[in-house]
Protein backbone atom coordinates (compact mmCIF):
# COMPACT_ATOMS: atom_id res chain seq x y z
CA UNK A 1 0.00 0.00 0.00
CA UNK A 2 2.76 2.38 0.96
CA UNK A 3 4.60 1.47 -2.21
CA UNK A 4 1.58 2.21 -4.37
CA UNK A 5 1.06 5.45 -2.56
CA UNK A 6 4.65 6.40 -3.21
CA UNK A 7 4.41 5.71 -6.91
CA UNK A 8 1.13 7.45 -7.41
CA UNK A 9 1.65 10.33 -5.02
CA UNK A 10 2.40 12.80 -7.78
CA UNK A 11 -0.43 11.54 -9.97
CA UNK A 12 -2.79 11.71 -7.03
CA UNK A 13 -1.77 15.27 -6.26
CA UNK A 14 -2.39 16.30 -9.86
CA UNK A 15 -5.79 14.60 -9.90
CA UNK A 16 -6.69 16.04 -6.53
CA UNK A 17 -5.75 19.55 -7.51
CA UNK A 18 -7.74 19.24 -10.72
CA UNK A 19 -10.64 18.05 -8.61
CA UNK A 20 -10.21 20.97 -6.23
CA UNK A 21 -10.06 23.42 -9.10
CA UNK A 22 -13.35 22.13 -10.43
CA UNK A 23 -15.06 22.27 -7.08
CA UNK A 24 -13.58 25.07 -5.09
CA UNK A 25 -15.67 27.89 -6.47
CA UNK A 26 -15.07 30.91 -8.62
CA UNK A 27 -11.75 31.87 -10.08
CA UNK A 28 -10.79 35.28 -11.39
CA UNK A 29 -12.70 35.89 -14.63
CA UNK A 30 -15.57 33.52 -13.80
CA UNK A 31 -19.12 34.82 -13.93
CA UNK A 32 -20.91 34.65 -10.58
CA UNK A 33 -24.40 33.20 -10.54
CA UNK A 34 -27.01 35.44 -8.99
CA UNK A 35 -28.61 34.44 -5.69
CA UNK A 36 -31.68 35.32 -3.67
CA UNK A 37 -31.00 35.56 0.05
CA UNK A 38 -32.90 36.94 3.03
CA UNK A 39 -31.75 40.27 4.36
CA UNK A 40 -31.92 41.36 8.01
CA UNK A 41 -34.97 43.50 7.14
CA UNK A 42 -36.89 40.44 5.93
CA UNK A 43 -36.66 41.28 2.21
CA UNK A 44 -35.04 38.99 -0.33
CA UNK A 45 -31.98 40.41 -2.07
CA UNK A 46 -30.46 39.50 -5.44
CA UNK A 47 -27.64 41.09 -7.38
CA UNK A 48 -30.12 41.73 -10.20
CA UNK A 49 -32.00 44.13 -7.88
CA UNK A 50 -29.14 46.58 -8.34
CA UNK A 51 -29.91 47.92 -11.79
CA UNK A 52 -27.49 50.82 -11.59
CA UNK A 53 -24.58 49.04 -9.94
CA UNK A 54 -21.32 48.75 -11.82
CA UNK A 55 -20.34 45.86 -9.62
CA UNK A 56 -20.36 44.54 -6.09
CA UNK A 57 -18.12 44.06 -3.10
CA UNK A 58 -19.42 40.71 -1.83
CA UNK A 59 -18.10 39.97 1.66
CA UNK A 60 -18.68 36.74 3.54
CA UNK A 61 -18.64 37.77 7.16
CA UNK A 62 -20.05 36.82 10.56
CA UNK A 63 -20.75 38.22 14.01
CA UNK A 64 -18.75 35.62 15.84
CA UNK A 65 -15.47 35.63 13.98
CA UNK A 66 -12.94 37.97 15.63
CA UNK A 67 -11.22 38.57 12.30
CA UNK A 68 -14.53 39.58 10.74
CA UNK A 69 -15.41 41.73 13.75
CA UNK A 70 -12.04 43.47 13.47
CA UNK A 71 -13.07 44.48 9.96
CA UNK A 72 -16.65 45.65 10.62
CA UNK A 73 -15.86 49.36 10.68
CA UNK A 74 -13.72 49.01 7.57
CA UNK A 75 -16.56 47.20 5.79
CA UNK A 76 -18.94 50.05 6.65
CA UNK A 77 -16.35 52.51 5.36
CA UNK A 78 -16.02 50.58 2.10
CA UNK A 79 -19.76 50.76 1.52
CA UNK A 80 -19.87 54.47 2.34
CA UNK A 81 -17.06 55.14 -0.10
CA UNK A 82 -18.07 52.88 -2.97
CA UNK A 83 -21.87 52.35 -2.93
CA UNK A 84 -22.37 55.84 -4.37
CA UNK A 85 -19.77 55.09 -7.04
CA UNK A 86 -21.61 51.96 -8.13
CA UNK A 87 -19.90 49.27 -6.05
CA UNK A 88 -22.10 48.54 -3.02
CA UNK A 89 -21.10 46.11 -0.30
CA UNK A 90 -23.22 42.94 -0.08
CA UNK A 91 -22.46 41.10 3.17
CA UNK A 92 -23.37 37.43 3.45
CA UNK A 93 -23.31 35.39 6.66
CA UNK A 94 -22.48 31.81 5.64
CA UNK A 95 -22.34 29.93 8.96
CA UNK A 96 -24.70 27.18 10.06
CA UNK A 97 -26.64 28.84 12.87
CA UNK A 98 -27.41 25.50 14.53
CA UNK A 99 -23.68 25.18 15.17
CA UNK A 100 -23.13 28.88 15.78
CA UNK A 101 -26.40 30.33 17.20
CA UNK A 102 -24.71 33.68 17.85
CA UNK A 103 -24.75 34.17 14.08
CA UNK A 104 -28.50 33.72 13.71
CA UNK A 105 -30.82 36.26 12.06
CA UNK A 106 -31.67 37.95 15.33
CA UNK A 107 -28.00 38.30 16.25
CA UNK A 108 -27.23 39.58 12.73
CA UNK A 109 -29.98 42.22 13.04
CA UNK A 110 -28.64 43.28 16.40
CA UNK A 111 -25.05 43.51 15.20
CA UNK A 112 -26.01 45.44 12.06
CA UNK A 113 -27.91 47.95 14.15
CA UNK A 114 -25.10 48.28 16.68
CA UNK A 115 -22.46 48.89 14.03
CA UNK A 116 -24.68 50.90 11.69
CA UNK A 117 -24.44 48.62 8.67
CA UNK A 118 -25.41 50.63 5.59
CA UNK A 119 -25.53 47.58 3.34
CA UNK A 120 -27.58 44.39 3.12
CA UNK A 121 -26.52 41.67 5.56
CA UNK A 122 -27.84 38.45 4.08
CA UNK A 123 -28.03 34.98 5.50
CA UNK A 124 -26.97 32.00 3.39
CA UNK A 125 -29.59 29.89 5.15
CA UNK A 126 -29.28 26.84 2.90
CA UNK A 127 -25.51 27.22 2.76
CA UNK A 128 -25.57 26.84 -1.01
CA UNK A 129 -24.25 30.26 -2.04
CA UNK A 130 -20.86 30.32 -0.28
CA UNK A 131 -19.76 26.97 -1.84
CA UNK A 132 -20.54 28.38 -5.31
CA UNK A 133 -18.23 31.28 -4.59
CA UNK A 134 -15.72 28.97 -2.98
CA UNK A 135 -15.62 30.98 0.23
CA UNK A 136 -13.85 29.07 3.00
CA UNK A 137 -13.72 31.60 5.80
CA UNK A 138 -14.87 34.91 7.19
CA UNK A 139 -14.05 37.53 6.17
CA UNK A 140 -13.64 36.52 2.52
CA UNK A 141 -14.14 39.12 -0.22
CA UNK A 142 -15.21 38.72 -3.85
CA UNK A 143 -15.31 41.80 -6.05
CA UNK A 144 -17.62 41.45 -9.02
CA UNK A 145 -17.84 43.73 -12.02
CA UNK A 146 -20.84 43.90 -14.32
CA UNK A 147 -19.63 43.15 -17.82
CA UNK A 148 -21.36 41.93 -20.96
CA UNK A 149 -20.75 38.39 -19.70
CA UNK A 150 -22.43 39.01 -16.35
CA UNK A 151 -21.06 39.64 -12.88
CA UNK A 152 -17.43 38.83 -13.46
CA UNK A 153 -15.14 37.95 -10.55
CA UNK A 154 -12.28 40.46 -10.47
CA UNK A 155 -10.78 40.01 -7.03
CA UNK A 156 -10.77 37.32 -4.32
CA UNK A 157 -9.25 37.64 -0.88
CA UNK A 158 -8.64 39.94 2.03
CA UNK A 159 -9.81 43.50 2.66
CA UNK A 160 -6.33 44.78 3.45
CA UNK A 161 -3.03 43.62 4.89
CA UNK A 162 -3.55 44.30 8.59
CA UNK A 163 -6.42 42.72 10.49
CA UNK A 164 -5.10 43.94 13.84
CA UNK A 165 -4.82 47.63 13.25
CA UNK A 166 -6.69 49.62 10.62
CA UNK A 167 -4.26 52.50 11.10
CA UNK A 168 -1.24 50.36 10.30
CA UNK A 169 -2.58 49.08 6.97
CA UNK A 170 -0.05 49.35 4.17
CA UNK A 171 -2.02 47.94 1.24
CA UNK A 172 -5.76 48.32 0.85
CA UNK A 173 -6.40 45.42 -1.49
CA UNK A 174 -10.14 45.95 -1.94
CA UNK A 175 -9.90 49.71 -2.42
CA UNK A 176 -7.09 49.30 -4.92
CA UNK A 177 -9.13 46.76 -6.87
CA UNK A 178 -12.32 48.82 -6.95
CA UNK A 179 -10.39 51.99 -7.81
CA UNK A 180 -8.78 50.17 -10.72
CA UNK A 181 -12.13 48.90 -11.99
CA UNK A 182 -13.71 52.35 -11.66
CA UNK A 183 -10.95 53.89 -13.74
CA UNK A 184 -11.23 51.21 -16.40
CA UNK A 185 -8.01 49.48 -15.50
CA UNK A 186 -7.34 45.87 -14.64
CA UNK A 187 -6.86 44.83 -11.04
CA UNK A 188 -3.16 44.46 -10.23
CA UNK A 189 -3.37 42.17 -7.23
CA UNK A 190 -6.28 39.83 -7.99
CA UNK A 191 -5.87 37.32 -5.17
CA UNK A 192 -4.64 37.74 -1.61
CA UNK A 193 -4.77 35.60 1.47
CA UNK A 194 -5.38 36.25 5.13
CA UNK A 195 -6.22 34.23 8.20
CA UNK A 196 -9.92 33.84 8.86
CA UNK A 197 -12.46 31.70 10.66
CA UNK A 198 -13.50 28.58 8.83
CA UNK A 199 -17.14 28.63 7.76
CA UNK A 200 -19.26 26.49 10.11
CA UNK A 201 -21.10 23.80 8.18
CA UNK B 1 -2.06 44.67 40.77
CA UNK B 2 -0.25 41.51 41.70
CA UNK B 3 -1.87 39.01 43.96
CA UNK B 4 -0.29 35.91 45.37
CA UNK B 5 -3.56 34.04 45.31
CA UNK B 6 -3.16 30.97 43.21
CA UNK B 7 -6.15 28.69 43.11
CA UNK B 8 -5.44 27.14 39.78
CA UNK B 9 -3.54 23.93 39.58
CA UNK B 10 -0.27 24.71 37.92
CA UNK B 11 2.78 22.79 37.12
CA UNK B 12 4.97 23.17 40.24
CA UNK B 13 8.22 22.32 38.47
CA UNK B 14 7.65 25.05 35.91
CA UNK B 15 9.81 27.76 37.37
CA UNK B 16 9.81 29.99 34.38
CA UNK B 17 6.49 31.71 34.96
CA UNK B 18 4.95 35.16 35.24
CA UNK B 19 2.70 36.19 38.06
CA UNK B 20 -0.61 37.85 37.26
CA UNK B 21 -3.79 38.28 39.19
CA UNK B 22 -5.22 34.87 39.83
CA UNK B 23 -2.96 32.30 38.34
CA UNK B 24 0.57 31.68 37.28
CA UNK B 25 0.75 32.56 33.62
CA UNK B 26 2.76 30.27 31.41
CA UNK B 27 5.51 31.82 29.38
CA UNK B 28 4.76 32.17 25.73
CA UNK B 29 7.19 32.11 22.85
CA UNK B 30 6.12 34.61 20.21
CA UNK B 31 7.48 34.52 16.69
CA UNK B 32 7.11 36.25 13.38
CA UNK B 33 7.17 34.04 10.27
CA UNK B 34 10.97 34.08 10.05
CA UNK B 35 11.07 32.84 13.62
CA UNK B 36 8.44 30.20 12.92
CA UNK B 37 10.29 28.74 9.93
CA UNK B 38 12.58 26.46 11.98
CA UNK B 39 9.43 24.83 13.38
CA UNK B 40 8.28 23.98 9.88
CA UNK B 41 11.19 21.84 8.76
CA UNK B 42 13.41 19.15 10.20
CA UNK B 43 16.53 17.17 9.47
CA UNK B 44 15.88 14.72 12.31
CA UNK B 45 13.71 11.60 12.49
CA UNK B 46 10.95 13.38 14.39
CA UNK B 47 7.50 13.68 12.88
CA UNK B 48 6.05 17.11 13.57
CA UNK B 49 2.36 17.87 13.77
CA UNK B 50 1.90 21.63 13.57
CA UNK B 51 -1.63 22.79 14.29
CA UNK B 52 -2.73 26.37 13.60
CA UNK B 53 -5.43 27.43 16.04
CA UNK B 54 -6.76 30.22 18.26
CA UNK B 55 -8.69 30.31 21.51
CA UNK B 56 -11.66 31.99 19.82
CA UNK B 57 -11.87 29.35 17.09
CA UNK B 58 -14.54 26.87 18.20
CA UNK B 59 -13.65 23.99 15.84
CA UNK B 60 -9.98 24.43 16.85
CA UNK B 61 -10.81 24.08 20.54
CA UNK B 62 -12.92 21.04 19.80
CA UNK B 63 -10.07 19.17 18.13
CA UNK B 64 -7.31 20.37 20.47
CA UNK B 65 -7.72 17.44 22.89
CA UNK B 66 -7.05 15.04 20.00
CA UNK B 67 -3.74 16.73 19.31
CA UNK B 68 -2.91 16.57 23.00
CA UNK B 69 -3.82 12.88 23.08
CA UNK B 70 -1.75 12.22 19.98
CA UNK B 71 1.22 14.01 21.48
CA UNK B 72 0.99 11.84 24.59
CA UNK B 73 0.32 8.54 22.83
CA UNK B 74 3.00 8.89 20.15
CA UNK B 75 5.77 10.69 22.00
CA UNK B 76 7.81 7.49 22.10
CA UNK B 77 7.42 7.14 18.36
CA UNK B 78 9.11 10.44 17.73
CA UNK B 79 5.94 12.41 17.15
CA UNK B 80 5.86 15.97 18.41
CA UNK B 81 2.87 18.27 18.37
CA UNK B 82 3.35 22.03 18.10
CA UNK B 83 0.31 24.25 18.61
CA UNK B 84 0.71 27.56 16.79
CA UNK B 85 -1.71 30.12 18.20
CA UNK B 86 -3.00 32.86 15.93
CA UNK B 87 -4.67 34.72 18.75
CA UNK B 88 -4.44 38.49 18.56
CA UNK B 89 -1.44 39.77 20.59
CA UNK B 90 -3.73 41.82 22.82
CA UNK B 91 -5.41 38.54 23.84
CA UNK B 92 -2.21 36.73 24.83
CA UNK B 93 -2.50 37.67 28.50
CA UNK B 94 -6.27 37.76 28.79
CA UNK B 95 -7.16 34.64 26.80
CA UNK B 96 -4.30 32.53 25.49
CA UNK B 97 -2.14 32.14 28.59
CA UNK B 98 -5.11 31.39 30.88
CA UNK B 99 -6.35 28.85 28.32
CA UNK B 100 -2.98 27.09 28.24
CA UNK B 101 -2.88 27.00 32.04
CA UNK B 102 -6.50 25.96 32.55
CA UNK B 103 -6.30 23.13 30.05
CA UNK B 104 -2.82 22.16 31.16
CA UNK B 105 -1.66 21.86 27.59
CA UNK B 106 1.33 19.54 27.34
CA UNK B 107 2.13 20.08 23.68
CA UNK B 108 4.43 22.95 22.84
CA UNK B 109 2.42 26.12 22.31
CA UNK B 110 3.89 29.06 20.43
CA UNK B 111 2.28 32.20 19.09
CA UNK B 112 2.66 33.52 15.57
CA UNK B 113 2.36 37.27 15.21
CA UNK B 114 3.13 38.37 11.68
CA UNK B 115 1.09 40.85 9.72
CA UNK B 116 2.26 39.75 6.31
CA UNK B 117 -0.17 36.85 6.09
CA UNK B 118 -0.42 37.28 2.34
CA UNK B 119 3.26 36.31 2.23
CA UNK B 120 3.43 33.53 4.80
CA UNK B 121 0.13 31.71 4.27
CA UNK B 122 1.13 30.47 0.80
CA UNK B 123 4.61 29.63 2.11
CA UNK B 124 3.15 27.28 4.69
CA UNK B 125 1.07 25.68 1.95
CA UNK B 126 0.18 26.94 -1.50
CA UNK B 127 -3.39 25.66 -1.14
CA UNK B 128 -4.13 27.15 2.27
CA UNK B 129 -6.94 29.71 2.03
CA UNK B 130 -6.07 31.03 5.48
CA UNK B 131 -8.99 29.42 7.32
CA UNK B 132 -8.27 27.80 10.66
CA UNK B 133 -8.06 25.16 11.97
CA UNK B 134 -5.30 23.96 9.69
CA UNK B 135 -2.61 21.37 10.27
CA UNK B 136 0.78 20.56 8.80
CA UNK B 137 2.34 17.13 9.31
CA UNK B 138 5.90 16.56 8.18
CA UNK B 139 9.10 14.65 8.67
CA UNK B 140 12.39 15.07 6.87
CA UNK B 141 11.07 13.31 3.76
CA UNK B 142 7.55 14.47 3.21
CA UNK B 143 4.90 16.91 4.30
CA UNK B 144 1.14 17.07 4.15
CA UNK B 145 -1.13 20.03 4.74
CA UNK B 146 -4.73 19.80 5.89
CA UNK B 147 -7.23 22.67 5.87
CA UNK B 148 -9.78 20.70 7.86
CA UNK B 149 -10.78 19.54 11.32
CA UNK B 150 -9.72 16.17 12.70
CA UNK B 151 -11.15 13.45 14.88
CA UNK B 152 -8.61 11.47 16.87
CA UNK B 153 -9.01 8.51 14.52
CA UNK B 154 -8.40 10.65 11.47
CA UNK B 155 -5.34 12.19 13.05
CA UNK B 156 -3.98 8.80 13.97
CA UNK B 157 -4.60 7.50 10.45
CA UNK B 158 -2.56 10.38 9.01
CA UNK B 159 0.28 9.93 11.51
CA UNK B 160 0.55 6.25 10.67
CA UNK B 161 1.47 7.19 7.12
CA UNK B 162 4.51 8.96 8.50
CA UNK B 163 5.67 6.30 10.94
Amino acid sequence: MKYIKGIFAVVAIVILSAFTTLNSGYKIGDVATDFKLENIDGTMVSLSDYKDAKGFIVIFTANTCPYAVAYEDRIVALDKKYASQGFPVIAIMPNNTDIQPRDNMEAMQHRAQQKGFTFPYLIDKNQDVFPKFGATKTPHVYILQKTTKGNEVKYIGAIDDNYQDAKAVKTKYVENAVDALLSGQSVKETETRAIGCSIKI
Amino acid sequence: MVSCKNEDQNNPQDTNVLETNNYVAPTLEIYDFEGLKPFLETATDTIYVVNFWATWCAPCIKELPYFEALNAAYSEKNVEVVLVSLDFPKKYDSHLKPFIAKNELKSKVIALNDMDSAIWIPQIDSDWSGAIPATLIFNKDKRQFYEQTFTYEELEAEIKQFL
